[in-house]
């Protein structure tokens, strides 16, 4: 498993009137291999999931993978570090099904027949290889986060971060991609509002107002987002 | 109908002009359309008419993508072409028209046998020269994809937003429809930013 | 563009665009496509209608400014020139780069770069979301460039004098003067919604 630190990784941005936190100062060690993320919106979950791979920068402190500085290494950490994003349609690029995924794979196969047959070795494993050539606006909404997971899964990333994967999806749908990722050999650092889903992992941190409230074991982690919410 | 914007006026051929390269095809294009605007006679203008409908003949363009190709000329030049023939008399306005419709056959006939893929694919070898000043060949065609890949469901958007301001009588206030058109094209091109980035193509190539 | 790790501080040379930059070009090509395939669109009480294409180059120009901007017009064009069919009356291919409106065509990179130069540094932070401020900017981009280059297309190719050029092109003023204050409005509210759209943070 990878090893992710944040080092009192803190982010804030300037607003018309002063600073707004979006994340408070926060250091961690994440070694799991399930790690579940929850929190209500806005809470500054997406913010911490992001901070992972680089697509958001720490305003002070740090954050490390493997010991690479994430603000400093970004490509070397983005190389290790895939992300899946919330709206499967926003992350699909390229016109056909084939074609998404050789993008991904387009820095480390240099040769395009190669490519081609890779991505086509990465479709067959997602179960989506009747669709290579297929317009990716043809595919259903689960389809899509599927091909969104295997464009990302592609290139080997020694972690998955997934941002609300499945909160778009409809219950079969959201079971597929759930099983799919728990039976991932990478490490899961998954942000989610399916309780069920946060339950399987090995822990899980609670982010509320900004800030890391609970982090722990993941019946405990769950129960005590359940009880700040029905207080 | 908002998926026929990926189409084009392709028609998959056998022909001569079907099998030309793409560059040959659109250097021919520019020499035509340099001599056409630059010779000033009549009855030269019939001869470029002439010339454009035999290749439109041997590239069997079909009659109706040649139609539509030249209506839209009419349209434009029917007003131009009756304030010439009022200025300038019926020769001039004459001429203006058959220019106009040869070049628009001319140029639709380059169109209908070149697939839109080997067009970009051409492109994008064009601009590898540019590699020195800073353009990346394979940024400027991912580029190309993502406005390609985006143009089904922005036409989506966009006929929705109109058919809701027509809904609502034509909208008195049409930023009332437009702003949340431009605002959600925006906030899709951030995520679509975000998502490239975390895939790591952003990056470049730090391969070699 | 090509990326190197420097050894001495480990900190990576960042590209020159970022993905979001280019996402944002395709973007505006895309909404520049979509808005000339809608059509025209009737505009007020008066119902004149006009074409949304012009007022897209513009609004790329004033929303992403000067360097994105002329991208997001030229990659338009470079929609069009590899054959899809994103001008006026779903017209495609080489042929609109030569006829007779050509020159407005040619300008509209340039035209988006100026109106974005005068929005990002003229205007500045403040008063870029003031709708009046945007509104100038445009025209000039508009009375500045695309006029100037239509009536030029358009003298060079029906080979008439100047004021003959110009008068073809009058008919156009009123649907433009419509167009820049909604490009304008928009313009305005969009920079409230996204502040940091024409300063992006590296």
């Amino acid at each position: 498993m990878a090893t992710i630190e944040l080092d009192a990784a803190a982010v804030t941005v300037d607003v018309p009137d002063g600073e707004r936190v979006i994340l408070s100062p926060t250091t961690l060690t994440l070694t799991e291999r399930r790690v579940g993320v929850v929190g209500a919106n806005g809470s500054g979950k997406s913010t911490l999931a992001r901070l992972l791979n680089g697509l958001v920068s720490p305003t002070a402190g740090r954050v490390l993978v493997d010991g690479l500085d994430v603000a400093r290494r970004g490509s070397a950490v983005r190389r290790r570090v895939g992300f899946v994003f919330t709206d499967p349609a926003a992350q699909l690029v390229m016109p056909t099904c084939v074609e998404d995924v050789e993008l991904s794979l387009r820095t480390r196969e240099r040769d395009a027949g190669r490519r081609r047959e890779l991505a086509l070795a990465v479709l067959e494993r997602f179960g989506l290889a009747d669709h290579a050539h297929v317009s990716v606006h043809a595919l259903s909404g689960g389809q899509k986060q599927l091909l969104a997971l295997a464009g990302v899964l592609a290139t080997d990333p020694s972690v998955l971060v997934a941002d609300e994967p499945t909160t778009l999806l409809d219950l079969a749908n959201t079971r597929r991609v759930a099983e799919l990722l728990f039976g991932l050999e990478q490490q899961l650092v998954l942000v989610t509002h399916d309780l069920e889903q946060a339950r399987r992992c090995d822990r899980v941190l609670v982010v509320d107002g900004a800030r890391v409230v609970f982090d722990g074991e993941a019946a405990a982690a769950v129960d005590h987002y359940v009880a700040s919410v029905t207080e | 109908m908002s998926s026929s914007i990926l189409v084009g006026v392709y028609q998959p051929g056998e022909t001569l002009l079907h099998r030309l390269p793409v560059g040959v095809k659109v250097l021919g294009l520019g020499a035509f359309s340099l001599t056409v605007v630059l010779v000033r006679d009549a009855r030269a203008s019939w001869v470029f008419l002439a010339v454009a409908l035999a290749v439109a003949l041997l590239a069997r363009t079909r009659l109706a993508v040649l139609a539509r190709a030249t209506r839209v000329v009419l349209l434009f030049a029917a007003f131009v072409g009756a304030l010439q023939w009022w200025l300038y008399g019926r020769d001039k306005a004459v001429e203006t028209l058959v220019d106009l419709v040869a070049l628009a056959l001319a140029a639709v006939v380059v169109s209908a046998t070149t697939p839109v893929n080997a067009m970009l694919d051409a492109l994008v070898r064009w601009v590898r020269p540019l590699r020195r000043v800073g353009v990346d060949p394979d940024r400027v065609a991912l580029t190309f994809a993502l406005a390609i890949q985006s143009l089904p469901g922005t036409v989506a958007l966009a006929l929705e937003t109109r058919d809701a301001a027509r809904a609502r009588g034509l909208g008195r206030h049409p930023r009332a429809y437009l702003t949340p058109f431009v605002i959600r094209v925006v906030a899709r091109a951030h995520e679509t930013g975000d998502a490239l980035h975390a895939r790591g193509i952003g990056d470049g190539d730090d391969q070699a | 563009m090509t990326m190197t790790d420097t050894p001495d501080t480990g900190t990576e040379r960042r590209p020159r665009f970022s993905t979001t930059d280019l996402a944002l070009v395709a973007a505006f090509a895309a909404l520049t496509s979509a808005c000339a395939y809608v059509g025209a669109v009737p505009v007020g009480g008066s119902g004149v209608p006009i074409t949304l294409q012009s007022l897209a180059i513009m609004l790329g120009g004033c929303l992403l400014g000067p360097v994105r901007g002329f991208l997001a017009a030229a990659l338009y064009l470079g929609l069009g020139a590899i054959g899809l069919p994103v001008f006026a009356e779903h017209s495609s291919g080489l042929g609109v780069f030569t006829g007779a409106s050509a020159g407005y065509l040619w300008s509209f990179p340039v035209a988006a770069a100026l109106a974005g130069f005068l929005v990002k540094y003229v205007a500045g932070r403040e008063r870029k979301t003031r709708a009046v401020f945007v509104f100038l900017c445009s025209l000039a981009g508009s009375v500045l460039v695309i006029h100037p280059a239509g009536i030029a297309g358009m003298k060079l190719f029906f080979d008439v004098p100047w004021s003959d050029a110009l008068a073809y092109d009058t008919p156009f003023w009123l649907g433009d003067v419509v167009k820049t204050t909604l490009v304008a409005l928009i313009a305005a509210e969009v920079h409230r919604a996204f502040p940091q759209l024409l300063h992006p943070r590296r």
